[in-house]
């Protein structure tokens, strides 16, 4: 019997294997992509890299321009992020296993948090251009939705993970509903979620950069203004500014991780 | 003494199959120090965890201070379980909060929602907590983070949020299990001290034999879900050991710890 398991576990890793070579060769002969020409083209595109795309004296005088659209989509990152929390939070409390209140509400919960975790970002600014139109809002719903399904699933496995026991002892000493989620749940597992919230904001602070374009807002509109103008400099300025951007929120997220923990 | 704790034919299914307890039934009086053995998968966690009401049994009833456990709603069960203290194997503390707040978690059964939300605790029920603190050895720790302590150190503040909430009986599931022999004589002590002095209830779940014999009033033997002993440890044999734990396990524990068993 117990053998069996391991010659189970061999075999599906072949199957998988071999399914993943069969999709990969299905989908190379139905794009008609040529793969030896995929590969020679990479030395090409890093060549024009170099000699285009690189930040010049000209492209620093439109620095000031390009910072301030930053700013306002770091600043959008972190709001979106935050609104996302908070409803991940609640939806994260009825959905997790040790503090639902019953299945069914736990179940639609999740559900809930499923959809909105597996709509992808820029699919929701597509749909929700319709109803906001090229504007911030339309970049800041689609993160928040986002974020909100994500930290939620995040959430759910922290409580599960974090609180079992002690949500246990305070239920045995009579303790209420409402006295178990603030005085066990959430301290146990405030570190992990803040370490999520900071994770999601720098997610997100990429994210926003490819929704800015599609919205017409921020660093990415920025960004696609230069580029389709062919001013190829400012352009790379511009991922520049969104480097150091990403390596600064970072640097900030890991201390902050590190004083909490 | 009065009979505080009486079980009449409980039973527990897990699913279809797993009867985890059947037809258990017995008293525990007013005081006692019970201990309840068994060999792992007998049903000893689920036991104890069906007289609060962690677990609902499936069948049978539980009366503890006259009252029918299994009839009480929510309120009513809310006010039984602040009288009965419980403590785990892993103590179940929360860990990122302070020795002192933990303690006063054995209070959250007495508060009014909002006050019990934001640790909004009165100064007779601070006090109440330094108090057993103190009496649990663990004054210069109170204000220390609950996951810098020992595992002995962490079991004593199980026990003092136990005690807080004035109980009449305390319900142990293996307070010893993950201790060292040092740390688990030095709980078993303190249980026992309880128990003498203040009168409470204790009703533990132990896998050692030997201390079971040596702390308790009577012992409580179950197996399969069933109890197949119910006695003082002196009437406790070698062969009773090996019909509680099976024979091949009995003659393990009786090497070891069956002296006092004679
Ligand atoms: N939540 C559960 N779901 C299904 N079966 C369970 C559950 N909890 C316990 N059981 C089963 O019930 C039986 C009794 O378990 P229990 O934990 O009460 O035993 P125990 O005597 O405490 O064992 P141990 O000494 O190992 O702690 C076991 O067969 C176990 O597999
Ligand atoms: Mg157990």
């Amino acid at each position: 019997m117990r053998g069996d398991i391991f010659a189970r576990k061999k075999m599906n890793a072949f199957v998988f294997l071999g399914v993943l070579i069969l999709v990969t060769l299905v989908a190379i002969v139905m794009t008609e992509y040529n793969v030896a020409k995929g590969f020679t083209s990479i030395p090409k595109a890093v060549h024009w890299g170099f000699s285009n795309f690189y930040p010049n004296g000209e492209s620093f005088r439109k620095l000031p321009d390009i910072m301030m659209k930053l700013k306002e989509t770091v600043l959008v990152s972190i709001a979106a992020t935050s609104a996302g929390a908070v409803f991940a939070l609640v939806f994260a409390i009825f959905g997790a296993h040790t503090t639902r209140f019953n299945a069914v509400l736990g179940g639609i919960s999740r559900g809930i948090a499923t959809v909105f975790r597996n709509i992808d970002v820029a699919a929701w600014a597509l749909i929700l251009l319709f109803s906001f139109g090229q504007n911030v809002m339309t970049g800041y719903f689609a993160l928040f939705f986002g974020s909100f399904g994500y930290l939620t699933r995040a959430f759910i496995e922290t409580i599960d993970e974090v609180s079992g026991g002690s949500v246990e002892a305070l239920r045995a000493t009579g303790a209420g509903y409402f006295h178990i989620v603030f005085q066990s749940v959430i301290p146990s597992s405030i570190p992990q979620m803040i370490s999520w919230i900071l994770f999601m904001i720098e997610t997100n602070i990429r994210q926003a950069t490819l929704v800015g374009i599609l919205t017409g807002t921020g660093i990415g509109f920025a960004f696609n203004l230069y580029y389709k103008s062919m001013n190829y400099h400012t352009a790379s300025l511009v991922v520049v500014a969104i480097v150091i951007a990403i390596l600064f929120i970072e640097y900030i997220s890991n201390y902050v991780r590190r004083a909490i923990l | 003494m009065k009979t505080l704790l009486e079980l009449r034919q409980v039973s527990k299914h897990y699913g279809q199959e797993t009867a985890a307890l059947s037809d258990v039934s017995f008293n525990v009086k007013e005081g006692e120090f019970v201990s309840i053995i068994g060999p792992s998968g007998a049903g000893k966690s689920t036991l104890l965890r069906c007289i609060n009401r962690i677990v609902d049994a499936s069948g049978g009833e539980i009366f503890f201070n006259d009252e029918n456990v299994l009839k009480l709603d929510k309120a009513q069960l809310k006010r039984v379980r602040r009288t009965i203290g419980m403590i785990f194997q892993h103590y179940n503390l929360v860990n990122r909060l302070s020795v002192i707040e933990n303690v006063l978690h054995g209070r959250l059964g007495y508060k009014s929602t909002l006050a019990g939300m934001l640790g909004l605790y009165s100064e007779e029920e601070k006090q109440q907590a330094v108090k057993m603190l103190n009496i649990l050895g663990l004054q210069e720790h109170t204000y220390r983070r609950a996951d810098q302590l020992s595992g002995g150190q962490k079991q004593r503040v199980g026990i003092a949020r136990a005690l807080v909430q004035k109980p009449k009986m305390l319900l142990c599931d293996e307070p010893i299990a993950s201790l060292d022999p040092n740390a688990a004589k030095t709980i078993m002590d303190y249980l026992k001290t309880i128990s003498a002095t203040m009168g409470i209830t204790v009703l533990v779940n132990l896998h050692q034999v030997d201390v079971a014999l040596r702390y308790s009033d009577r012992i409580i033997g179950v197996n399969k879900g069933k109890v197949v002993y119910d006695g003082s440890p002196k009437e406790m044999s070698s062969s009773m050991i090996h019909k509680i734990y099976g024979s091949e396990a009995g003659e393990l524990i009786f090497d070891h710890g069956g002296q006092n068993a004679g």
